[in-house]
């Protein structure tokens, strides 16, 4: 999985078959139901046929293999005939399936569907090999239903042969079968072997461990971006297999700590968020992905099923010259494009609403969250409406959708997609999700929460991630996710019939905004737990255990996708099923629309919620806290009551009193004292403005000396020309100030 | 929001029986079995926006704060302050299915519309018969896509006799507003 498809250049598609388009042109004049199968059906018939010979040479050559191992003349003959008639059977329904109605088709592509995972890896052309061997074995599992379900055991004859000759062990032959097959598989390993030292004889790599640390360019010049890159594989080469290729000097730690050096100046990450992001992967892995976040993802488009089909919508944009093709089979209405002749955000088919613009990923948190029709759902951040004009075209605009945005301006390109594509069950609204719902609406169906991020997922889109985020971001950030979370799962019905849904979906790869966040909620509101996201195999699953921090068990079933292993944007989808109603005590926002007499209540509450919110941060982010918590350490009490009473001085003066003659008669100002400290903050931005009351009390303070006037200016600026016995005696006064206070 | 009180009911729906013709009854049917009609549809007021949305969602919108609310269904159009009714851009997807007289357009009269240009004689492919003259018509495309709405400038008798150069139909509003007039379409 380390190479992604990514890896493997992924050049446009072989130029458009004209005969296809033109067949399908008049079909689809005449009969437009059938014109996909007919399409299809040649494909088919291909593969098919490819597939029988390819069943056939492969039963073959295991029957020679074997006809050393078993002695048994007669018993090939027969197994012989049984395959043969096998493959006859295999044969036969061949036709059939070509005519084969809707129903079957429809049943196919789920078959299909179920195969997911040959996306992730190959090419392209790979992926069609996969889907041709798939396809096939499918194929022949449904209609010789011979139980078999490995989706990817193109080899589907060999098994069939072992079991054969499993038949023919006998206590005769097991002895010498069974030596016969050790020697095969030491032999194997042998040669494993061989060919692992043969491969590293040629790269000459075993002999000489690179030195990675000799290679420092000359400071001050900019860097080569050439050596840096060749720096980097080297050092990721040697992360792989430290033993054998470190130096012996240096520590894993220290080769990190330069490939992420070299990382930050190639690609123009911050420190930080480079090591956040390397420690999400092998070095390898974090490698690709760096790559892939310096090339962009393909475009894609998803049909507006409120006004057109794929199928036509293919159609009239192949007429104006865009080359496109279906998306994956994860997606019915997807279809990626890989060059257009013509502005996709200006055709009349995108003006009439036939299509929108929208990323692969975000098709995910939809069909994750699968509404149904006469529902009614919430989309708590909706713009740019992508999302929600999906959902709109899955309910058949019935029901109800309410698509909130925090931002207005933001909301006006949502309110333009939601009537360009036709949804009419919807309602925008612009309020901030955490405080305004279940408050406003609830006992929602589903909630769908695409929660804002940190976009690291989204890196080749928008490139200034790489540098705007700092850990500031990576604490509020997803502070404010977890609000948005809380308030999803109170706005969700759990006794609905259809629902009780929640998908939490962000556009960024890190684990804070992820596992953290649904792991909080987890702990939250025990009345909610995570379920399948229904979208196959598709991504990788999520960490159930990332640094140290353990996850729930069940995070595996959400879903993660990277940009170098899928392709898509770095994508993190979380499906969530709300069992029970929230509790009251925690949920503040529903006792208080509920009665107005449990607002006062629910207000302390709210107060305790939010002390309760902070922890978990502070828990989890341990190394931050660290740094922050650190940084207030042990309190100088002293040197902060000199910079107080500094502070006071310069302030009455500022004023234009004497603060000689104010502090020594604390009797007179001690209120206005008590009652000015407190304010103390806003009159010092007060006082600087009048600059000519400033400069009649410098004049009225005449007698003392030019620095101190200087320091007086400056607000905050040392005193040194204070006398050391002045301060104590100030000191003493205030202490006893504040102790006269205090009572 | 509130519904629209006898005067407004009244302008606004001249105002749209002029692209529909008869057929505005099937725009505030009541839901009978049998019918695409599933549901009771109504008009709504916001300050000086009309929305076209089911009962249901409009009582659903009555509990959002009015600040908040932004749309609620289809904006149908706005009324000025002189009390006219002025047709909004995302009420083709309203009147469209239901249009009375309708022009339909080659392919290259398709971009000169979607710039916001008049309809030429020279671009229309077909016409309904029997259009009266300054009455709302709804052009579409040759695939039947709707593009947008506008006010026929001759009748069909008349038109016939027309110079390729001539202008049939003033447009007022088409889909690529969308695009022009992004910023300005839906704010209040």
């Amino acid at each position: 999985m380390g190479v992604g498809r990514r890896m493997i250049k992924q050049g446009p598609p072989p130029p458009l078959d004209e005969s296809k388009i033109t067949m399908l042109k008049k079909r689809k004049a005449g009969e437009p139901e059938i014109a996909p199968k007919a399409k299809a059906a040649p494909a088919k018939k291909r593969r098919r046929s490819d597939a029988d010979e390819q069943t056939t040479s492969k039963k073959a050559a295991p029957k020679k293999s074997k006809a050393n191992g078993a002695p048994n003349g007669s018993a090939k003959a027969d197994k012989k005939k049984v395959v043969e008639k096998k493959v006859a059977e295999k044969k036969k329904p061949v036709p059939m399936t070509d005519s084969e109605d809707e129903d079957e088709e429809m049943e196919e592509m789920d078959d299909e569907f179920d195969d997911l995972d040959g996306i992730s890896d190959g090419s392209l052309d790979s992926d069609e090999g996969v889907e041709r061997l798939s396809d096939l074995e499918d194929d022949d599992s449904v209609i010789v239903s011979d139980g078999e379900d490995h989706p990817r055991a193109t080899m589907f004859s060999d098994d069939e042969d072992l079991s054969d000759a499993e038949e023919q062990l006998t206590a005769a032959n097991i002895e010498g079968l069974s030596r016969k097959l050790d020697a095969e598989q030491q032999a194997e390993a042998e040669e494993a072997e061989q060919e692992l030292q043969d491969a590293a004889m040629q790269t000459n790599i075993a002999g000489d461990r690179p030195d990675v640390f000799g290679q420092d360019g000359q400071p001050g010049l900019a860097p080569d971006l050439q050596l840096l890159r060749q720096r980097i594989t080297d050092t990721i080469r040697i992360l792989g297999d430290l033993k054998t290729l470190g130096q012996a000097d240096k520590s894993r730690a220290d080769y990190v700590d330069l490939v992420l050096n070299d990382i930050c100046t190639y690609y123009g990450y911050t420190r930080y968020l480079a090591e956040k992001l390397w420690n999400l992967f092998t070095p390898m892995e974090a490698f690709a992905f760096f790559e892939a976040n310096e090339t962009p993802r393909p475009v894609v488009i998803r049909t507006n099923t409120l006004r057109t089909n794929r199928r036509s919508l293919a159609q009239a944009l192949i007429n104006r010259g865009v080359v496109l093709e279906p998306v994956g089979k994860w997606s019915k209405v997807g279809l990626q494009v890989f060059e257009s002749a013509v502005p996709l955000g200006a055709t009349p088919e995108y003006l009439a609403g036939h299509y929108i613009l929208q990323a692969a990923s975000s098709f995910l948190p939809v069909m994750a969250l699968a509404p149904q029709p006469n529902e009614r759902v919430l989309d708590m951040a909706a713009a740019p409406g992508g999302k929600t004009t999906y959902m709109s075209a899955l309910m058949r605009n019935t029901g109800t959708v309410i698509a909130n945005d925090a931002s207005k301006p933001r909301a006006k390109g949502l309110i333009g997609n939601i009537h360009r594509l036709g949804c009419k069950n919807t309602i925008v609204t612009n309020m901030d999700a955490r405080t305004a719902f279940p408050k406003a609406i609830g006992g929602f169906d589903r909630v769908l929460l695409d929660a804002p991020c940190t976009g690291t997922g989204v890196i080749s889109k928008d490139a200034g991630v790489k540098t705007s985020k700092d850990e500031r971001d990576f604490l509020a950030i997803p502070h404010m996710q977890r609000q948005l979370l809380l308030a999803a799962i109170d706005s969700v019905d759990h006794s609905s019939k259809t629902g009780g849904y929640i998908v939490y979906s962000t556009c960024s790869v890190t684990v804070e905004e992820n596992e953290a966040v649904v792991q909080y909620v987890l702990r939250k509101r025990p009345n909610i737990k995570i379920v399948d996201t229904g979208l196959g195999d598709f991504g990788s699953p999520g960490f159930t255990s990332y640094m140290g921090k353990k996850f729930d068990a069940k995070m595996a079933m959400t879903r993660r996708y990277f940009p170098h292993r899928e392709n898509v944007d770095g994508f993190y989808v979380c499906k969530l099923k709300k069992t029970g109603p929230t509790p009251a005590s925690q949920s503040t926002t529903e006792t208080s629309t509920k009665s107005g007499r449990a607002r006062s209540s629910s207000k302390t509450e709210s107060t305790d919620d939010e002390v309760y919110d902070k922890t978990p941060i502070l828990d989890e982010d341990g190394t931050t806290q660290d740094n922050e918590g650190g940084s207030f350490g042990p309190f100088a009490e002293d040197e902060d009551q000199d910079r107080i009473d500094r502070a006071e001085r310069n302030r009455l003066r500022r004023k234009g009193l004497n603060p000689k003659g104010v502090l020594n008669k604390p009797k007179k100002s001690k209120d206005a004292s008590t009652s000015k400290d407190i304010e103390k903050p806003e009159e010092k931005s007060e006082e600087k403005k009048p600059e000519a009351k400033k400069a009649e009390a410098k004049k009225s303070e005449a007698k003392k000396p030019e620095a101190a006037k200087k320091s007086s200016n400056e607000g905050k600026g040392e005193k040194k020309t204070v006398t050391k016995g002045e301060e104590k005696k100030e000191k003493k006064e205030k202490k006893e100030k504040k102790s006269a206070k205090k009572l | 929001m509130r519904a629209l009180d006898e005067t407004e009911t009244r302008t606004m729906f001249t105002k749209l029986a002029s692209y529909t013709g008869a057929s505005l009854s099937n725009l505030i049917a009541p839901p009978a079995e049998g019918t695409a009609v599933t549901e009771r549809m109504v008009f709504r007021l916001v300050k000086d926006r009309v929305f076209y949305l089911p009962e249901r969602i409009a009582n659903f919108a009555t509990s959002i704060p009015r600040d908040s609310l932004l749309t609620a269904g289809t904006m149908i159009g706005k009324f000025t302050k002189t009390g006219k009714f002025r047709l909004n851009m995302s009420s083709l997807s309203i009147i469209a299915p239901h249009a009375r007289v309708k022009c339909w357009v080659k392919s290259n009269g398709e971009m000169p519309i979607l710039y916001g240009s008049n309809v030429l004689k020279a671009h229309v492919a077909r016409w309904s018969e029997d259009a009266p003259e300054h009455s709302g018509c709804v052009i579409f495309n040759q695939n039947d896509t709707p593009l947008g709405f506008g006010v026929t400038a001759r009748s069909t008798a008349e038109m016939r006799k027309l110079e390729p150069t001539a202008v049939v139909v003033f447009a007022q509003a088409d889909v690529g507003m969308y695009l022009r007039d992004e910023d300005t379409m839906f704010t209040t």
